[in-house]
């Protein structure tokens, strides 16, 4: 009974702003400017179709790229700034132009050197990078001196105290970076397919959508693309739940 | 295997913690520094192991002096379980019975955190006896043990000092006359 509760729950929020759209389509009153409920569903055929799922995976496949890239390149800046001053006097201040610079001009940018399959992998790669950086340095930064003292007085080699004390520190902090950061780098390698109109790419359905005014196309694709998002967050916060229960237990006391 | 302190001094801030000490410390035997709360025996030994360095004067340790040291505060690895801490810095073979010798037979898969205060020292205080090494450090290794605990501890670490050289950081000068320390007074060189 309580979960038909919680279910019959959920989808009030669901039935309001289905109910809002459809108050909103009666208003409009015209295809072009606002799709309906009905033919935006009627659109979902394509799901059947493989080239639909064709699109997916290879935005998809991009985005993974994209996100291991932008993770594994902060993570070895983050370590790099900290063994170097000089090459973190370097790194910190691009850090900041990327994190400020709108992803469209790195995407234009971009389109000039790099094939347009490529440049979402670059897009994205660059929202994932200052955040990932910026988490993991702070959290080397951070990694308790009685512990780097303890390992220094029992003679652990660089790549022991890198492991046993350092990584095990900056976990936290390199999870909480890698969970905010997967939203942000699907939204911005489907900005680059927009732009870049790629072959295979979610982004490109979405202007092709636009430019031949079919709404219900659009709609339909972004609902793809808000689904998928979601089944991404997921995913990952159910992967880093069983480190973080493994980990972070035993951190808090740190 | 030595420590040479030649015309030491050490200050925070505007406190001169210590000031001007000479001191050469004997390849083995048994050392304490005792003296009041705040008097700059940390300091010393931090300034011994190179922790620190010296404002004034200079310090010199044979070359390759190894050190094994049981801190003020355990300095266990939150992260790992009791055996694991002690696997990255004795033989693993070693743990099970370095555990009975501490009385804590039955905790290698518990964390840090699952253990009480007087539990973590004595797993530190194993930690720095098992670890091949010169010069063993201990600073106030029977802080908040119970006195039978605390008897039994200090007969471990009367067993396990070898000849090396041991350097006792306490406030109870009847632990260092149980050693058999040559007992240095606080404040020194001053």
């Amino acid at each position: 009974m309580k979960q038909v509760k919680r279910f019959l729950r959920r989808l009030v929020p669901l039935a309001f702003w289905l109910g809002v759209w459809v108050v909103c389509y009666h208003l409009v009153d015209h295809d072009v400017l606002l799709a309906s409920p009905v033919s935006v569903a009627e659109r979902f055929v394509f799901v059947g179709e493989a080239a639909f799922w064709n699109t997916v995976g290879m935005t998809l496949l991009r985005t993974g790229l994209a996100y291991l890239l932008g993770v594994a390149l902060g993570c070895v800046l983050a370590v790099v700034c900290h063994l170097s001053s000089l090459v973190d006097e370097i790194i910190r201040p691009a850090m900041r132009v990327i994190r400020s610079t709108p992803v469209a001009s790195f995407i234009i940018l971009a389109l000039v050197w790099l094939s347009s399959g490529n440049v979402p992998i670059l897009a994205g790669m660059l929202m994932v990078l200052p955040v990932v950086f910026a988490n993991v340095r702070e959290g080397i930064a951070s990694t308790d001196r009685n512990l780097l003292e303890m390992a220094k007085m029992f003679r652990f080699s660089h790549l022991k105290t890198w492991r046993h004390v350092y990584w095990p520190s900056v976990m936290p902090n390199l999870i909480a970076a890698s969970e905010a950061c997967v939203g942000l780098c699907f939204k911005a390698t489907i900005a680059a397919e927009v732009i870049g109109t790629p072959k295979n790419a979610i982004g490109t359905q979405l202007y092709n959508a636009k430019i031949y005014l079919e709404n219900d196309v659009l709609l339909a694709w972004t609902i793809v693309v808000i689904l998928l998002s979601t089944a991404l967050e997921w995913l990952l916060r159910r992967l880093f739940r069983g480190l973080k229960e493994r980990r972070l237990r035993r951190v808090r006391h740190a | 295997m030595s420590v040479t302190l030649e015309n030491v001094s050490k200050r925070f801030e505007e406190r001169q913690v210590i000031s001007h000490l000479s001191l050469t410390l004997p390849d083995s035997g048994a050392v304490c520094f005792f003296g009041p709360s705040g008097c700059g025996k940390t300091t010393l030994l931090r300034l011994i192991c190179g922790l620190d360095t010296p404002d004034i004067g200079a310090i010199q340790r044979s070359p390759g002096l190894r050190f094994a040291c049981h801190f003020q505060e355990d300095r266990l690895l939150p992260w790992y379980t009791v055996e694991e801490n002690l696997a990255l810095t004795m033989p693993e073979k070693d743990i099970p019975q370095g555990l009975r010798d501490i009385g804590l037979h039955d905790i290698a898969g518990l964390y840090p955190d699952e253990l009480s205060g007087g539990m973590r020292r004595r797993v530190s205080l194993l930690r720095a006896l098992k670890h091949p090494s010169d010069v063993l450090v201990l600073d106030e290794p029977l802080r908040e043990l119970d006195e039978d605990t605390a008897n039994k501890m200090l007969e471990l670490i009367r067993k396990n000092i070898g000849d090396r050289l041991l350097i006792l950081v306490t406030h109870d000068v009847t632990q260092a006359e149980k050693l058999g320390c040559e007992v240095l007074r606080f404040p020194l060189g001053q």
